[in-house]
């Protein structure tokens, strides 16, 4: 079922691209890895560096690691143009505030790639921020990695904090009498 | 053990108020979560607690080293909920914090290791707060629905999962 269409040539991309995968630190997540492997194998002008999880199965076509150290994980977000990983809200968050697009393709019970299919409902409840591009199914991943690249529009930082109501309300809880 | 002791020991010497009246204390609070996105998202969460006397605890030791600044911090064993004894050592080790730090308030954003901390926080009479992840959109996470009768602020951070008796919807960390 995979449809890598004829516009994935590689003649858009800059050689300096990086893309961070992550898909965590517990489970593995080898329906991406694999899928991300396949597009990589094309597309060989773009560096692609991932934290697999452990047990993951390692990609043939890019370099992994099962686990990083948070310094590690921190400079590749840093780095990276764009970030593909699970809907996880630690990279969620992370992207958001780095402002990084972010690919996520939700992990699936059915497949025990978790203990439920909550992934689904948080990638549904994102869907408002822009740099946020969710892909339901694996066969797509490749050719959303190859739109978000080409399509320079930066992802904007959202605002920095947590909502006023949020903060002010837990403040007031605590230190009014 | 004996550290732990003396803590305990100096603690116990309540007594009349140690200050004067009017001299505004410093809460002491306690945050714990469990590593990955419940940390993110209860860094965001900061500003509500500045000025304040904050101790972190967190189930992935690196996490310290993200923190800005002298910041004390905590590490507690990491437990999932299919996990039983893992399970029971993670109560006892959280257990065993709170007596260590005699915090004021106990906040979490999740999971076991905050559900526990926000239990016996209350038994002792402290202050509690449940902000239950952002991760959770189609209902209230497990550790977030076992928490309710132990959480004096229960929120969620999802509007459509607000209830009357809570959790109770204002705002999120996004």
């Amino acid at each position: 079922m995979a449809t890598f269409s004829a516009t994935g040539g590689s003649s858009l991309l800059g050689f300096c691209t990086l893309i961070f995968v992550t898909v965590g630190t517990q489970l593995p997540f080898d329906r991406l890895i694999q899928a991300l492997d396949q597009w990589a194998a094309q597309h060989p002008e773009v560096e692609i560096f991932a934290q697999i999880g452990e047990g993951g199965r390692k990609p043939k076509h890019f370099k992994s690691k099962e686990k990083l150290s948070l310094k590690e994980y921190s400079e590749y977000f840093e780095k990276a143009d764009l970030i593909v990983a699970h809907v996880g809200m630690g990279t969620i968050i992370a992207g958001i505030e780095n402002a990084k697009p972010l690919v996520l393709l939700p992990r699936r019970q059915s497949l025990g790639e978790h203990r439920s299919d909550h992934q689904f409902d948080t990638a549904k409840s994102l869907s408002k921020y822009d740099a946020i591009y969710i892909v339901e199914d694996e066969a797509t991943l490749g050719d959303t990695v190859l739109a978000v690249l080409r399509n320079s529009a930066a992802a904007q930082k959202i605002k920095i904090s947590a909502s006023p109501q949020l903060l002010g309300g837990i403040r007031s809880f605590l230190l009014d009498k | 053990m004996n550290e732990q002791l003396q803590v305990l020991a100096e603690n116990d010497v309540t007594g009349p108020a140690k200050g004067p009246l009017n001299e505004a204390k410093v809460l002491k609070v306690l945050m714990v979560s469990s590593s990955g996105g419940h940390w993110s998202q209860m860094l965001r969460l900061l500003p509500a607690f500045d000025g304040m006397d904050i101790a972190f605890a967190c189930t992935g030791k690196e996490y310290g080293e993200t923190l800005a600044g002298d910041k004390k911090f905590f590490t507690i064993p990491d437990a999932s909920m299919d996990a039983k004894f893992r399970l029971i050592w993670q109560a006892l080790n959280v257990f065993k914090l709170l007596l260590q730090i005699r915090p004021d308030v106990v906040v979490s954003t999740g999971a076991s290791s905050g559900f526990f901390a926000l239990m016996f926080a209350k038994r002792m009479g402290k202050k509690t707060i449940w902000i239950d992840s952002l991760a959770n959109v189609d209902k209230l996470s497990l550790s977030g629905r076992r928490v309710a009768p132990y959480a004096d602020m229960y929120l969620t951070q999802w509007q459509h999962l607000a209830r009357p008796e809570g959790p109770h919807y204002l705002g999120s960390v996004l």
